[in-house]
């Protein structure tokens, strides 16, 4: 209780915030180096985006300062409430949000456009942490995991509604934290796995897959060998996964591509993930055209170019032949990671996803100081939403996963990605704040 | 629960940690072993722009610019950036029909890939220029690009100069033309040619960073990789391009040519081939077009008489006859021989211009008179002289001096596909007669006809040597290069070439004659006010062989001088094919360039001459259908080349199928 006792800077997590504040400051430089041009004589003008990304910067310090002089416990009575106002502006939004590229998830305010989906994932790590904390909430009954998952998926379904696919698997990370509060083992086990095994199966070929998939069944047999010999349920469990994996990789898909598919269909899965469409599967087309390259297998090739070029150190801070020129499509939104890999190269990428490991980690080790459930759980929600992001934006740049428009977290250029952002942060700062009182 | 949670802690920990390793190591390899993406991240983002620098411009002797550049304009295409166009309004604008816009955009995506830029019209006239600059905006597209193109100042001495073209697929195989690519122009003929490595400058090439839209911006790495272009450098002529236009006045509507010589330097001063061309025929759009016709044109204006053909030099040899008898002791200054209109020691006799009894009273007179039978006499007397075993021998020493004099082979200057004319040696006769001939066979020689053939230039540059008393320097066209007289390429110009040693005196008993030939001999009217001129006149008879008859065609009309004989500043030949007497057209026009050259006008009592000259047309008709003749013998020898190559390929798939026939036979037919 004597922290308690301190004033409200002392308690603030200072390594949070410092990671917070070098990584919103890495973002506008890329931001910079992505936009600058050495013929501009202004600099600092209003039209370029790192000057707006610098006043949503303002903004979002200017709210995170709100939110540290509300009450803690303010957040936990009002998230039930808040979590409703997200689903009723989700739903708002599909009747009268904006066109963007063939979705509509954005509203419009005045002369700034906010994305509901991107502020709705703060409304739902409250009202989750708020649900799962709750003292009559037993998360090992059926009925309050279904009630809980319900609370995740609902808002993510609206979001598959406004037809931003991307935005809304990113509430799929809310099982990393349902995990770590005591959802079994299978979804953790099953949900990892099946990932892995879709995108090997796109991007490992077969006969590789087969003799990968093979040798993990050999390997789990190897180390639970003793159990095998004794159930015969687990043998028959074992035989049967593997056999289902293997259906799944080589006759399934290989059909599902060579009969079911129409090749346009083959196409976009390959380019969402920057592939070439294997031989095997590529047929002409109905109209016997040419298979044209369409704009995701350009968008990664261009990603590719500009982070392999970089090489171990980089070309140099506005050295960078392919951002400087802007061959990189959305480069200061869901590619901005390409700007730092070509200018400062692989020791750049390390250092700036150790950057993000080491806030993720530092948001974990939070968590686990707090007192009350609420707080913990919400800072893996963080946490969570934090590496979501994190992994699928760098691995969709380098190739290893499909191009969905997520953003990198205080990195892409974007007020609504950083105002939510930083939100998300300061709440957790502010509740780190008070880690020794009970928050309900 | 807090033992099983923690655990799970450290689960969601390793998860994070194991998918920021998975991406790490593929960014490593990404940008540490892909090597291929630093290679497209190059190709997409630099633009090499290749920068050609202006030509060399070439100045004649008083610093007059005789070649130079001027700016044109290509339209460029880029089919890809072609969008919503108002072609018809473009066609209107460039002057072209729609079938013909269609035709050559189809040609350039057939060539090139659309996204690339394809020259769509080149060389656009002043007009074309203005008007599409005028409606730019409203092609996208298509695009101005600035390329040099080379203007000649006057339309003379076009072969001379020569012509700049692109260069074809087979020079680009020769190891000379290594640095050239397909699109690049380089010299064709004449100086462009000769002297191609210093007129083209060096080339630039300038990295430049392009955007996404292939637009050229900054240059890439601050131009650190760039290479600057060097212009061409200039070349300053000995050439005179005031004579030379006059020279090619005199020479209109003659089939002939006129080289002039600076004997102190080797310098051309002037250098004509009749009938010429207008040099800016081939130069621009037109000039595949205009180089065909020439190319058909019987006169042949694009062979170089001055250094390509060959013509019997007539008595226009004399000169040099005497000076050998003299040096080899065959004959002294006094010798003299009593002809009465014919030469009659060799059988059947040889006609000679003059009868009256004296006029080859001695080498003076008779080389003043152009004596026939003195000069095919002291030719066999050279020869058969006693000093030598026999006629072989001396033939071979008497071809030795003509040799040293620069006969029988490229004199050397510095114009591309020079010929050297014809020279005959004691093994030539061997051949031609078996061994079985003695001086009387080879008379015709003495007086220029027969065996021997000579190109004008090697006739001006013999007059050098007797200007110059016994040497002469390789003839040139080029003074010094960008004001450099001793560039390496123009070493072996100012080195004195010594002909085979003959004492001054004799040279002055040759000039001495020559000198009579303008004052009192056949050449008369080509005397000049207060000038000493040597000189001699000639006229060869030559013969056409058509249809496998020899036919006897009109004499040419022969001139060789040089002036003033005390101080040489001057010599020339003259050469008019098939005008008839050397004193009656070549002296003339000869004696006017050296009056020009000399006292830099003509006098104004002289006008007459001139005119009768500039009016004089000397194209023989015959010309025309022995061209015509010439050029259906060549198409049947062709055709008949090509027919003989079809046979052949028929016996040899014929012998082919037979070959295998008896092999199945053979094998499987029992």
């Amino acid at each position: 209780m004597s922290n308690a006792r301190k004033s409200l800077v002392s308690r603030l997590d200072g390594i949070t915030i410092l990671l917070y504040l070098l990584l919103t400051c890495i973002g506008l430089i890329a931001i910079f180096s992505v936009e600058h041009h050495s013929t501009d004589l202004v600099i600092f003008s209003g039209e370029k985006s790192y000057m707006r990304q610098t006043m949503w910067l303002g903004v979002s310090l200017l709210v995170g300062a709100f939110i540290l002089l509300t009450d803690s416990k303010f957040f936990a009575s009002t998230a039930f409430l808040s979590y409703t106002f997200g689903i009723v502006l989700l739903v708002l939004t599909i009747f009268i949000g904006i066109g963007v590229k063939g979705s509509k998830s954005w509203l419009g305010v005045g002369g700034i456009r906010v994305q509901p989906g991107e502020v709705c994932k703060i409304f739902t790590a409250l009202a989750l942490s708020k649900f799962l904390s709750l003292q009559e909430t037993n998360f090992k009954s059926t009925r309050d995991r279904v009630i809980g998952i319900a609370m995740v998926m609902f808002p993510a379904l609206i979001v598959i509604l406004q037809n931003e696919t991307g935005l809304a698997l990113v509430y799929l990370c809310f099982f990393l934290v349902m995990y770590r509060e005591g959802l079994p083992n299978v979804f953790l086990v099953v949900g990892i796995s099946s990932v892995a095994l879709v995108l090997g199966t796109l991007l490992i070929d077969r006969k590789v897959l087969f003799i990968i998939l093979t040798a993990i069944t050999a390997l789990v047999g190897f180390l639970i060998r003793f159990e095998l010999r004794r159930n015969n349920i687990a043998r028959i469990l074992l035989i049967s996964i593997w056999g289902v994996c293997i259906i799944f990789s080589q006759l399934a898909v290989p059909f599902m591509f060579k009969h079911a598919l129409k090749p346009h269909h083959i196409d976009r899965i390959y380019s969402m993930l920057g592939k070439e469409v294997p031989v095997e599967y590529q047929r002409k087309t109905e109209d016997g055209e040419e298979r044209k390259g369409n704009s995701s297998e350009y968008n990664v090739l261009q990603s590719k170019i500009a982070i392999g070029s970089g090489g171990m150190f980089g070309k140099g801070l506005l050295n960078g032949t392919s951002t400087k020129n802007q061959f990189v499509p959305e480069q200061n939104t869901d590619f901005i990671f390409t700007a730092i890999a070509e200018q400062f190269g692989f020791a750049g990428s390390f250092v700036l996803i150790g950057l993000y490991i080491s806030l993720m980690f530092r948001i974990m080790f939070i968590a686990e100081r707090q007192r009350s459930p609420f707080s913990r759980i919400y800072a893996y929600c963080v946490s969570s939403i934090l590496f979501f992001h994190f992994a699928v934006n760098i691995s969709m740049t380098v190739g290893l996963a499909p191009v969905i428009g997520i953003t990198l977290p205080f990195l892409s250029y974007g007020g609504s990605s950083l105002l939510s952002f930083s939100i998300l942060i300061f709440i957790l700062l502010k509740l780190d704040s008070d880690r020794h009182a009970m928050i309900r | 629960m807090s033992t099983a949670a923690s655990s799970r802690r450290y689960i969601l920990q390793i998860i994070f940690l194991g998918v920021a390793v998975v991406i790490l190591i593929r960014l490593f390899f990404l940008q540490n072993f892909e090597s291929k993406y630093k290679i497209m991240a190059n190709d997409i983002a630099i633009y090499k722009k290749v920068v050609y620098p202006p030509r060399g411009v070439v100045y004649d002797r008083k610093g007059k610019v005789m070649l130079s550049n001027s700016t044109v304009y290509d339209l460029m295409v880029v089919p890809r950036n072609i969008k919503q166009m108002d072609t018809p309004a473009f066609c209107n604008a460039m002057g072209i029909d729609l079938p013909t816009f269609l035709k050559t955009m189809k040609l350039i995506s057939v060539r090139n890939i659309d996204v690339r830029q394809s020259i769509f019209m080149e060389q656009l006239s002043p007009e074309q220029t203005a008007r599409f600059w005028e409606n730019a905006y409203l092609f996208p597209g298509f695009e101005m690009v600035e390329r040099n193109l080379r203007e000649y100042k006057n339309e003379s001495a076009g072969l001379l100069l020569g012509y700049i073209a692109e260069v074809s697929p087979e020079m680009l195989k020769h190891p000379r033309y290594a640095s050239y690519r397909q699109g690049d122009y380089a010299g064709r003929s004449g100086l462009e040619l000769q002297y191609e490595e210093v007129l083209r400058g060096q080339r630039g090439v300038h990295f430049l960073e392009r955007d996404k839209f292939n637009r050229p911006r900054d240059p890439y790495r601050g131009g650190s990789l760039d290479t600057q272009e060097v212009s061409g450098k200039s070349l300053e002529l000995y050439l005179d391009a005031e004579l030379q236009m006059y020279a090619e006045k005199l020479m209109k509507n003659k089939i002939g040519s006129v080289v002039a010589l600076d004997p102190k330097t080797g310098g051309v001063l002037a250098m004509v081939s009749s009938p010429g061309y207008d040099p800016n025929l081939l130069r621009g759009k037109e000039r595949a077009k205009n180089y065909a016709t020439l190319y058909r044109d019987p006169t042949r204006p694009l062979f170089n008489r001055a250094t390509q053909a060959a013509y019997p030099p007539g008595s226009t040899i004399k000169p040099m006859t005497g000076l050998v008898a003299l040096n080899v002791g065959a004959i002294t200054p006094n010798f003299g021989l009593a002809c009465y209109g014919s030469y009659n020691y060799c059988g059947h006799p040889i006609k000679c211009e003059h009868k009256d009894g004296g006029h080859a009273a001695n080498f003076r007179l008779a080389l003043a008179h152009s004596c026939n039978s003195y000069f095919c006499h002291v030719f066999r007397l050279t020869i058969d002289y006693k000093s030598f075993a026999s006629v072989k021998e001396g033939l071979q020493k008497w071809h030795d001096y003509y040799y040293s004099f620069g006969f029988g082979h490229p004199v050397g200057i510095d114009i591309p596909f020079e010929k050297g004319g014809a020279l005959p040696d004691t093994n030539q006769y061997n051949r031609m007669y078996r061994f079985n001939w003695n001086s009387c066979t080879v008379v015709f020689v003495g007086m220029g006809q027969g065996e021997i053939l000579l190109t004008p230039l090697q006739m001006a540059n013999a007059m050098c040597i007797i200007a110059n008393k016994g040497y002469y320097y390789t003839p040139h066209v080029v003074k010094s290069i960008g004001g450099n007289t001793n560039d390496p390429m123009l070493k072996k110009y100012l080195q004195k070439q010594n002909v085979l040693d003959i004492p001054d005196s004799t040279f002055e008993i040759v000039q001495r004659a020559m000198q009579d030939v303008v004052e009192s001999g056949t050449a008369i009217g080509a005397k000049i006010d207060s000038v000493n001129i040597c000189a001699k006149t000639g006229t060869a008879e030559n013969k056409a062989i058509v249809n496998g008859e020899v036919i006897k065609m009109a004499n040419h009309s022969m001139f060789v001088a040089f002036a003033p004989r005390e101080n040489p500043k001057i010599a020339i030949a003259v050469a008019i094919e098939n005008a008839g007497f050397g004193a009656t057209w070549a002296a003339p026009i000869a004696s006017l360039l050296m009056e020009k050259y000399l006292k830099d006008s003509v006098s104004s009592k002289r006008k007459t001459v001139e005119d009768k000259m500039v009016n004089a047309k000397l194209i023989n008709k015959y010309v025309y259908s022995i061209d015509s003749m010439y050029r259906a013998r060549d198409q049947r020898v062709y055709q008949a080349k090509m027919e003989r190559k079809h046979l052949r390929d028929s016996i040899n798939r014929a012998s082919d199928s037979a070959a295998y026939f008896n092999w199945v036979r053979k094998h499987f037919v029992k």
